[in-house]
């Protein structure tokens, strides 16, 4: 497997096993995330890719009997080793497959963390939930509508809320668990409009059933399979002449 | 097993259009220059004919392969495929269209007493078939080392073709009276030279399909 350098990286795992109980979910993996780049992972239901997504701000933690061994090292820091979990998932925002909004307005949404974080400053707050509704490229569709209930937007809108959400919190690292699988094709291209674009200023690391949205959004991806990476190469190269025959199998349609 | 059966085969129907394709220009060619060494007028006008079924097999490959492009989004070696056998159609439509110009050239030279001997030139279109057939068969077995082989001969051809312009251009200061035949053996000359090449575009469009990555067996 190309490893990829590490110089660029700003997450770096070396040989990670993740259990859940007694069943072995990783098997000894090694990736280097590249800074400010799209790191898609891709491979069939029950690979692992979703479980080591996880792994990247300890959501694992939340479940019983998970065993991890190996290091996860985050901007030099190795993150299991660590007590400040909320820290870490600061840095290390989420968004899920189904926009999970709380039950309150827009701007309250976005602005939960940071008051959860203490800011209380009005015009602090204002700013930050504006300047994250732009960046999510929400903003024109919600502002004169940010104190209406959330849950009242379009499953696409509400995406890209939770994308405002996370961006609200400052992180460096946002890791997208399938997001637009339960959205409509259009709201699915917005989303991938906007990951390209958030690169810019964020790391991502994306799950993704939709192989051609691995294709378009990503710099990097990666081909899980039996909880091992298979292959981890350049988007390009794992398109259009991938070296392992189960890549190739994969991304064709042969299997999965 | 058994996913994208249908694609399956819709990729194997492009490759049997290929065949047909090349088929057909080898017959073309075949044909041409018949015509032009018994100076068969008649021969010569059915390979003008002819082509237009080779031309319309072009057009239906390009349409199949756009609309399969469409419609199942192909990475890695499907895309390759379908992007060699676009390229490869259109090569062949250019071999095909080069038997064309022979055929146009037996029609200018017309009945002449004294055809001169064309053995150089019966040679350069042997070859060219032979690397036609190689060239295809490379690509429907994705076998290298025929797409290989095509380059070698390609470079017979180049030496002949070379051999012939300096015997036609020699003849031609000493036999003035000669001149409408021997331009028109000149443009058969370069036809066949051009076609060579053509071939060996086929080829290297295998090679891509095979290996992923570019060659250049012209140089």
């Amino acid at each position: 497997m190309e490893q990829l350098k590490e110089g660029k990286s700003i997450i770096n795992v070396r040989d990670l096993n993740l259990f859940y109980g007694e069943k072995q979910a990783l098997f000894g993996v090694d990736l280097a995330i590249h800074e400010k780049e799209v790191t898609a992972l891709i491979g069939p239901s029950g690979c692992g890719k979703s479980t080591f997504l996880r792994t990247l701000n300890r959501m694992n933690d939340l479940i019983d009997g998970v065993k991890i061994t190996g290091d996860i090292v985050i901007n030099h820091e190795d993150i299991y080793k660590t007590n400040d979990v909320i820290k870490l998932r600061t840095k290390v925002g989420m968004v899920f497959q189904k926009p999970n909004l709380f039950p309150m307005s827009i701007y309250d949404n976005v602005a939960y963390g940071p008051r959860m974080q203490g800011i209380k400053n009005k015009k602090e707050l204002n700013n930050i939930v504006e300047e994250s509704l732009r960046s999510a490229a929400i903003w024109d569709e919600v502002k004169d509508r940010l104190k209406t209930s959330a849950l009242g937007l379009s499953g696409g809108q509400q995406q890209r809320v939770c994308i405002a959400r996370a961006i609200a919190m400052k992180p460096d690292i946002i890791l997208m668990d399938e997001p637009t699988s339960a959205l409509d094709p259009i709201s699915t291209l917005k989303i991938e409009e906007l990951i390209t674009n958030m690169k810019e200023d964020y790391t991502i690391v994306i799950v993704t059933h939709n192989m051609q949205q691995a294709a378009r959004v990503s710099d990097k991806t990666a081909f899980f399979l039996n909880g091992e990476i298979v292959e981890y190469d350049d988007t390009d190269n794992i398109f259009s002449t991938p070296q392992d025959q189960r890549t190739e199998d994969y991304v064709t349609g042969r299997f999965g | 097993m058994g996913i994208r059966v249908n694609f399956e085969n819709n990729l194997g129907e492009l490759k049997s259009k290929i065949t047909e394709m090349g088929e057909l220009s080898v017959v073309a060619l075949e044909r041409a220059f018949k015509a032009l060494k018994t100076q068969d007028v008649e021969i010569a006008l059915k390979v003008i004919e002819g082509d237009t079924a080779i031309d319309n097999l072009e057009m239906d490959i390009n349409q199949f392969a756009i609309w399969l492009m469409a419609k199942e989004a192909p990475v890695s070696r499907d895309l390759r495929e379908i992007i060699g056998v676009l390229k490869i159609s259109s090569e062949i439509e250019r071999v095909a269209d080069f038997a064309v110009n022979i055929a146009k050239a037996t029609i200018k030279i017309g009945n002449t007493k004294s055809l001169l001997e064309i053995t150089h030139l019966e040679k350069m279109k042997e070859l060219s078939i032979d690397m036609l057939q190689k060239a295809l068969q490379s690509f429907l077995e994705e076998n290298i080392i025929f797409a290989k082989e095509v380059g070698d001969l390609e470079d017979e051809v180049d030496q002949l073709s070379g051999e012939t312009y300096k015997k036609l251009t020699a003849y031609l200061s000493e036999h003035p009276e000669e001149t409408n035949q021997l331009v028109q053996l000149l443009f058969v000359n370069r036809y066949l030279e051009r076609t060579a090449d053509h071939i060996t575009n086929i080829a290297e469009s295998t090679a891509y399909l095979i290996k992923g990555q570019i060659y250049d067996f012209n140089s």
